[in-house]
């Protein structure tokens, strides 16, 4: 079907557009911008007036909680909640159970993505089997089942030989290796950030040099090995300042940061909200403004949703027992834009942190409009604030630090290979 | 989302009593004031009156305790309630239902007040939190967080023997980190008036940031003794022996246990307080714990009172 997306505000960041223009696509590619082709039947009219049209969005970090967690959400639900949030393409983290250890379980989770027919999955096979940091996947297998990275997303390998050697085998085949920089030995069973809210209300604490060693290992190690590191949900102003002193210095790094993290601080978990519960733990208020900041500068590359959708009684417990994690694929849009408003950042550089830029460290052809392309789009009212409650989300996880908030911009359209998935 | 303080209702009237954190010190005065009036009741002959005639409090234990439990069963039965002990530990969650569940059974059968020790910091905020308007939830110690009926009555003993908040000292010594009955005597302190709350630990034993609580950390006995008028000893756990918390017990009692030596530091009239169990020799010595200036035992005795206060003060009764 050819579709005729007009009048829209059109914002691409990778190729720095933000004007009024029509947009024409055919065969699930965007045909032509701008002027209309000579050829063009069209055979659906969008009318973007008054609404944004950008890439679809890149989320680096969907938990669809298949296979083995099908309790806390499935495949059906969590990919009907990324195209309302206007995500095209996500990766996912293979802390699932199993974990995506094995081809056969990628294919699995690809082929049933794929049969759903909407947005486009990676998922990042497992660093070590089963996550235990004790021996290698077959990197190259899952990478023909699927995998494009590889990531150890339950915090560092307290084993740094096999870390080391985990990186050398991935460099071999140029996978990139995702890790979660938390040192398991210094979080041991805590629960919050290690400052004065976990002191005044009791609750175990994670002190920040959980991150920092993990991230000075990880850069020492990287050091050795000629290999691309990404650094997924960075939390503490510390850690972010090593990672620009590594860049700097030449390391091949990439870091992403979290909706939450940017937002919230540990002063947010008020009288115990388990909504709060996450992993990383949320930092202070310093730690916050240093990682909004590091989105400025480009030390971050990347905000992700760090979508993790869990059982609604599963948070139903005291503050320590409840479940890790918050929904959130539907606020990844609401949630950037809020953010470049607050640090009055011109729509076209606060969207290329969920579009052409995460496509960048996944090392996928997405996140950009050019003619040519797979027409992955999503159009959005910027101007409509909605209220995040439990009935508004598709997702199957309800639990997030903004329920009852306000957000800015609804996703109206949400096109994947220049079909519509999505409509509001 | 900010929530208001879940303990008051919008008149800020006591509906809970979580930790004392936020309480305004006329609060705590009512609550104290109210507990002198009980004292006399508990050296009666007949020691009941029928305040709470007709209503139903369960103690809900989720952790083992044996004086916090009896001490509020004492305190509701001298006010004529009707007091249901569960032991959660043996009963409902070892056959898998939730702590939510629970609660809404009580609620069924149509509690009036529960009493709340959990091990989880926060457990009776949840409670709270769930509880249909109506019942009222005290605290009676959840995890490292709060426990705030020991502090109360703490404060009670403070004032029968001190008389005053506003010219005291008053030091904390051993495990705060782990410790409920520290953190809710910190608030308790500041918000009275004390001018001068002081920690005493070695730093393993300390959270991060503790003085922002408005407290003033020592790691010397031998400092952080000298003027006090009143020392808390907290009890050191024997777990803290097998991580890297400490050492051994004796190396700890011999730096941070108090011994008559050290309580010489203090000033002459000063009284030493635990909130018991008492670990003797580990962090006191037996002629301390049993000396002229300890007030040990009338903590427990003063903690009947106040308990009843806390619960009559709940239940809409002023004295």
């Amino acid at each position: 079907m050819n579709i005729y997306i007009k009048n829209g505000r059109l914002i691409d960041p990778k190729n720095e557009l933000d004007v009024i223009q029509d947009i024409y696509i055919a065969g699930g590619k965007i045909l032509a911008i701008g002027d209309k082709p000579d050829v063009f039947r069209i055979d659906h009219v969008l009318d973007a007036s008054n609404l944004v049209v950008c890439p679809g969005l890149v989320d680096l970090s969907v938990r669809l909680r298949e296979p083995g967690l099908e309790y806390m959400a499935t495949l059906e639900s969590e990919m009907n909640a990324a195209v309302a949030g206007g995500v095209t393409s996500f990766a996912c983290p293979p802390d699932t159970d199993p974990p995506l250890d094995e081809p056969g379980l990628v294919e699995m989770v690809k082929h049933r993505a794929r049969n759903l027919n909407q947005a486009n999955v990676y998922p990042i096979g497992a660093l070590t089997q089963g996550l235990h940091g004790e021996h290698l996947t077959e990197m190259a297998e899952l990478r023909d089942a699927g995998c494009i990275v590889f990531g150890q997303p339950n915090g560092l390998l307290g084993n740094l030989r096999i870390l080391m050697q985990a990186m050398q085998y991935a460099s071999t085949y140029g996978f990139s290796v995702w890790l979660s920089p938390q040192d398991k030995n210094l979080a041991y069973d805590g629960v919050a950030h290690d400052g004065e809210v976990a002191t005044r209300l009791g609750l175990p604490a994670i002190p920040v040099c959980a991150e920092t060693i993990a991230i000075s290992n990880i850069i020492l190690l990287a050091n050795e090995v000629d290999v691309h590191i990404h650094l997924c949900r960075i939390s503490s102003a510390k850690g972010l300042a090593m990672v620009r002193t590594a860049r700097q210095q030449g390391l091949s790094m990439t870091c992403d940061v979290s909706m939450n993290h940017i937002h919230m601080s540990d002063m947010d978990i008020g009288f115990f909200d388990s909504n709060c519960h996450i992993m990383p733990p949320l930092r202070s208020i310093s730690d916050r403004d240093a990682l909004r900041s590091g989105l400025l500068d480009g030390t971050i590359d990347a905000i992700c949703s760090d979508h993790a959708p869990v059982d609604e009684d599963a948070k139903l417990l005291p503050f320590g027992q409840a479940e890790i994690g918050a929904t959130g694929v539907e606020l990844l849009l609401s949630l950037t834009l809020k953010y470049g408003m607050e640090m009055k950042q011109p729509l076209v550089k606060v969207l290329a942190g969920i579009t052409s830029k995460p496509a960048k460290v996944l090392g996928i052809d997405a996140g950009h409009l050019s003619p040519g392309a797979a027409a992955d789009i999503c159009i959005f009212d910027p101007d409509i604030y909605w209220k995040v409650t439990s009935p508004a989300l598709l997702s199957q996880g309800k639990n997030t630090p903004f329920l009852g908030m306000e957000v800015p911009g609804k996703v109206r359209y949400t096109l994947i290979n220049g079909k519509i998935v999505y409509e509001s | 989302m900010i929530n208001r303080n879940p303990q008051l209702d919008k008149n800020r009237v006591l509906q809970h009593l979580l930790t004392m954190e936020g309480l305004p010190a006329a609060i705590l005065l009512q609550i104290l004031d109210t507990a002198e009036s009980f004292v006399g009741v508990t050296e009666r002959d007949v020691k009941i009156v029928p305040l709470l005639r007709g209503k139903s409090i369960f103690n809900l234990f989720f952790e083992p305790s044996t004086r916090t439990r009896t001490t509020f069963e004492i305190a509701a039965k001298r006010l004529s309630a009707d007091v249901f002990n569960l032991n959660i530990a043996v009963s409902a969650q070892s056959k898998g239902e939730t702590l939510l569940d629970t609660v809404d059974n009580l609620s069924a059968m149509n509690a009036d007040m529960l009493i709340v020790r959990h091990a989880q910091s926060g457990a009776a905020h949840l409670i709270a939190k769930h509880v249909r308007p109506g019942i009222h939830v005290i605290n009676a110690g959840d995890g490292r967080h709060a426990h705030p009926t020991q502090a109360l009555l703490d404060m009670f003993t403070i004032r029968r023997y001190k008389q005053q908040f506003h010219n005291l000292r008053v030091a904390i010594i051993g495990d705060i980190m782990h410790s409920r009955v520290a953190r809710s005597q910190i608030h308790a302190l500041t918000t009275l008036g004390v001018p001068e709350v002081r920690v005493i630990a070695p730093k393993t034993l300390l959270p991060s940031k503790v003085e922002r609580l408005g407290v003033h950390v020592f790691h010397d006995m031998n400092e952080g003794l000298k003027d006090v008028d009143v020392l808390v000893m907290l009890r050191l756990q024997k777990e803290r022996m097998q991580g890297a918390h400490l050492p051994s017990s004796e190396e700890y009692f011999k730096y941070y246990g108090l011994t008559p030596e050290k309580l010489l530091l203090a000033r002459p009239d000063a009284i030493v307080m635990h909130p018991g169990p008492m670990n003797r020799g580990v962090e006191i010595d037996s002629s301390v714990a049993d000396g002229h200036q300890s007030v040990i035992l009338p903590q427990v005795t003063f903690g009947i009172a106040v308990r009843m206060a806390v619960m009559s003060i709940l239940a809409g009764h002023q004295v």
